[in-house]
């Protein structure tokens, strides 16, 4: 059944008020390397159907992925059943209007039907590069296409495909790795020769790391670390449920410059330069929302709940898929960090002492109203003395708040880079160098 | 189902593969949430499928689908042979599986209540129950509770002969209040911060008492807020045992992963500092640290028949006697160290390989009371229910925040402490432990959220342990 003929059957045989149907398909192909092998090797069909029945101010979730169609009646029959149960909700305002949404291609043909040949072939670039170099490469590629279609009873009805891939690899000396990644919806945007070159590069400087003791430190971010300090903020509160619930770092900031004049954060899901989705998941357009505006704190990103739960606001179409786990609350999956226009060169030279960083791993929050994050460096750690790289050091934790952090930002990168994201969109970061950063511990 | 996989094999089979084996899973999930009154979410989620995995030569493939039927099983299984005979492009070393596996068999948890038998009104009921009292506290700005049930139907069979079924209930459940002002938020929660969660039946959730204990629950995220910082130094620390089950899951059970060890995780989820060299010749923790690998005790959350490549459940050392004895294992990991595999191999559903993963991973009982342990300690914080965690890609350099924290001075238990976290480095701080409680105290814990592997696969594993001490522990991040 195509995303059409699943609508038709669940919103014509639905029973409830209001009903909306949320659909998502995807293939998708990964291959895994490891010791400079393809070790792991898969590919996945499926598709999730998500219906949500509403009686009254009563809301009923059910999920499956059996698209026969006595079952995909069960399955709107389930999300009625549950919908009775509960008692009202006064604050669930109903399921958003129809809206036209922008028509947005981001799929590439060539992404959609990759082979397993075609994949293995860039992967096998990266492992002989790193094999030639006397080194291990481990990492992946994926490819993905997917499709996304809402539709509700009150008439809307969006539908959007895409593609994604994806490369990354930790390339391993004796005693040092490198770290590279690209992300993106067409084919090219991923050059296994370049990412190979890139951790490689980094392989070669980090030989022989030294011990480091932990402090205050002017630091030098690669996309990757800048990347996390982005996501760590959208997942601790850039979205309005959250700030209504007073767990957000946004809480008590909301018109303040709270960070340099230079930072500038939107979230932007229809640009072609990310991996673009022009409606959210109850299929609301895309607003393009700048949430930081020359360090200024403006606003968090808003779904239909949220928005009604505040006089004159509306969904500003960030809406995560609904789940029977609990609200998760509107996300911004489209970030962008604007670049400036320094390069890492220049930013390495302006350094008297500080520290290069490829990127940060395993990053927790430790006090969400503040932000602060603690975390590892990970692939690529070393010291700037004097305006070079001086040599390599063991990777350190840090404990910083990550507001704090950007606040103190002396220079950011002229080229950004599109990284997929754990919250499940992707974000386009560049180099930052930040005048203070804590760590906290070092490691062997 | 039997004639179902007999087919995907033989397909296999006829197309030269070593080894091939089918997992057709059936998955139903029910959870119910409450929030400040309201019901938050509440719903159903099936996912039915198979995955079908092939050796050709030394090069794996596997691929899966949605779409059960004749038709998409020869495609899938033709796929999976095509992206294995891809993989050999870029070829692994010799893959050895040792022995074959021919087990046959069925699973079932036991259980006494059948979680899908209880109703979504009882279910809500206990939530509203609990949420109503949690609210009666005017400081508490969220209060938030959860039930979960999951029932996995599984069905396996290989190439060598293997045919088992296996239903696997799992059942579970939290509650949590949050209180915030100008400058904090604190989340008290019971009985565990990521939820209670077992493989077991509704009795597991009705045996703990949300209740009964929301009231404490609300009482003590407010005092919480004006509680003192935890102070920044090093001293002794006492963990409750639902802080040491993370303890022990990160920085015991991942390390033992022998997957990690061979750097088949490096990418990602990183590689491991206990090498092959170390096993029976390093001093992971100091004599009174017993730590073991089961997939048999009941409840936990890492409990099966067998794992997801047919092997049966197990018991193994990790750790005896403080020294290091022992990994976690798949067939073509454990053949490289000429062993046999101790069952661990396991995947999240019918759409992913298996992985080697933990199942339960616990701290064995030891002889202190803990009454005896804290009377015992002059100068010291207790810590429990995890709130941060963050550990390094080998498994040395680990940071924990915990909701709650007691300072010790004397043999007492003294003032409230917020914002508590420890840092340290594995073997040290497992060298450093001079205290466990007895088994009085020991409780099997569930992490049900353990992420690995690419794509992401997130499974339940089970800890037990009772309370512990440990020496010299730097503390403190804040103050």
């Amino acid at each position: 059944m195509n995303f059409r003929e699943i609508a038709d059957l669940v919103l014509n045989s639905s029973k409830a008020d209001e009903t909306e149907v949320l659909a998502m398909e995807q293939d998708e192909s990964l291959t895994r390397f490891a010791n400079n092998s393809i070790h792991q090797n898969v590919t996945e069909r499926n598709i999730q159907i998500t219906v949500r029945s509403v009686i009254g101010t009563k809301i009923g979730i059910a999920v499956g992925n059996d698209v026969r169609p006595d079952n995909v009646r069960d399955l709107t029959t389930r999300a009625y059943e549950v919908a009775r149960l509960q008692p009202d909700n006064p604050e669930f305002k109903g399921l958003p209007a129809p809206q036209a949404t922008p028509a947005i291609s981001s799929f590439d043909l060539d992404v959609a039907v990759c082979e397993p040949e075609t994949r293995a072939t860039r992967v096998a670039v990266i492992c002989r590069k790193a094999a030639s170099a006397g080194c291990v490469a481990a990492g992946s590629l994926t490819t993905s296409s997917f499709t996304i279609g809402v539709a509700n009873t009150k008439g809307v009805f969006a539908e959007h495909r895409s593609t994604l891939i994806d490369a990354s690899t930790v390339i391993m000396g004796s005693n040092s790795s490198g770290w590279a990644q690209n992300s993106g919806w067409r084919l090219n945007s991923i050059n296994p020769e370049l990412i190979a070159d890139e951790a490689l590069l980094k392989v070669r400087r980090g030989i022989d790391p030294v011990d480091f003791e932990p402090g205050d430190f002017t630091v030098i971010l690669d996309p990757y670390a800048t990347a996390d300090l982005l996501e760590m903020l959208a997942f601790d509160g850039m979205g309005a449920l959250a700030v209504q619930e007073g767990r957000s770092w946004m809480n008590g900031r909301i018109g303040q410059r709270v960070m340099a004049e230079t930072i500038n954060i939107i979230d932007d899901g229809l640009n072609m330069n990310g991996i673009p989705l022009p409606f959210d998941f109850e299929g609301v357009a895309k607003k393009v929302v700048p949430i930081v505006a020359s360090g200024v704190v403006l606003t968090p990103v808003f779904d239909t709940f949220t928005a009604g739960r505040e006089q004159g606001k509306q969904s500003t179409g960030h809406a995560t898929p609904p789940s029977p786990q609990g609200r998760f609350g509107p996300a911004p999956l489209n970030l962008f960090l604007k670049p400036g226009n320094a390069t890492l060169d220049e930013m390495i030279r302006s350094t008297k002492l500080g520290l290069y960083i490829t990127r940060f791993w395993y990053t927790r929050t430790v006090h969400p109203r503040d932000a602060v994050v603690t975390g590892m460096t990970r692939d690529g750690t070393f010291l700037i003395r004097n305006g070079e790289i001086a040599h390599p050091i063991k990777s350190l934790r840090f404990t910083q708040s990550y507001v704090e952090a950007l606040k103190n930002t002396e220079a950011i990168g002229a080229t950004p880079r599109v990284l997929r994201t754990a919250l499940g969109g992707a974000t386009s970061v560049p180099a930052l160098k930040l005048g203070h950063f804590r760590f906290t511990s070092s490691t062997r | 189902m039997k004639e179902l996989i007999e087919y995907a094999l033989n397909i296999a089979k006829l197309k030269w593969a070593r080894y091939a084996d089918i997992r057709i899973i059936d998955r139903r999930e029910q959870v119910v949430s409450v929030k400040n009154g309201n019901v938050d979410g509440i719903g159903d989620q099936y996912s039915q499928g198979f995955g079908v995995r092939v050796l050709i030569n030394n090069s794996w493939g596997f691929a899966s689908s949605a779409y059960l039927n004749k038709s998409e099983i020869e495609r899938v299984t033709a796929l999976a042979v095509q992206i294995a005979k891809a993989s050999g492009v870029v070829p692994s070393e010799r893959v050895d599986l040792g022995d074959a596996v021919k087990t046959i068999g069925k699973y079932t948890t036991p259980i006494r209540v059948d979680p899908f038998s209880v109703s979504l009104e009882e279910k809500l009921g206990l939530l509203f129950r609990a949420d109503a009292i949690m609210r009666r506290n005017t400081g508490v700005k969220v209060v938030e509770s959860n039930v979960i049930a999951i029932r996995h139907h599984k069905f396996f069979g290989n190439t060598e002969g293997a045919f088992l079924e296996q239903v696997i209930y799992e059942c579970g459940g939290a509650i949590a209040a949050t209180a915030v002002n100008d400058t904090e938020i604190q989340v008290r929660s019971y009985p565990n911060s990521f939820r209670y969660q077992g493989t077991a039946g509704w009795e597991y959730v009705t045996e703990v008492d949300f209740a009964g204990n929301a009231e404490r629950v609300a009482q003590e995220s407010v005092e919480l807020l004006a509680a003192e910082v935890c102070p920044s130094k090093t001293t002794t620390l006492i963990l409750g045992s639902s802080q040491l089950a993370l303890q022990i899951h990160e920085s015991c059970g991942h390390p033992t992963e022998l997957d990690r060890v061979f750097g088949t995780e490096a990418a990602f989820a990183g590689r491991s500092f206990l090498t092959t060299d170390k096993r029976d010749n390093f001093k992971y923790g100091s004599d009174i640290v017993n730590l073991t690998a089961d997939s048999v005790r009941r409840t936990g959350l890492g409990t099966f028949g067998w794992d997801d490549e047919g092997v049966p459940a197990s018991a193994t050392a990790l750790v005896k006697d403080g020294q290091f004895v022992g990994y976690l294992m798949s067939r073509e990991t454990a053949s490289r160290l000429g062993l046999k595999s101790n069952g661990c191999m396991r995947a999240e559903g019918w759409n992913r390989i298996p992985l080697i993963r933990m199942t339960n991973v616990s701290l064995e009982a030891g002889t202190w009371e803990v009454e005896d342990i804290i009377a015992d300690t002059d100068d010291g914080i207790l810590m429990d229910t995890n709130r941060s965690w963050s550990i390094d890609d080998v498994r040395l350099n680990f940071q924990f925040g915990t909701e709650v924290g007691y300072e010790i001075k004397n043999g007492k238990r003294g003032r409230l402490l917020k914002n508590c976290t420890y840092a340290g480095i594995t073997p040290d701080f497992w060298n450093s432990c001079d205290a466990i409680a007895t088994s009085k105290y020991w409780t099997l814990w569930g992490t049900p959220n353990c992420g690995k592997g690419e794509p992401m696969q997130t499974m339940g594993t089970g800890h037990g342990a009772s309370p512990a001490r440990f020496r010299n522990v730097r503390v403190g991040i804040f103050k």
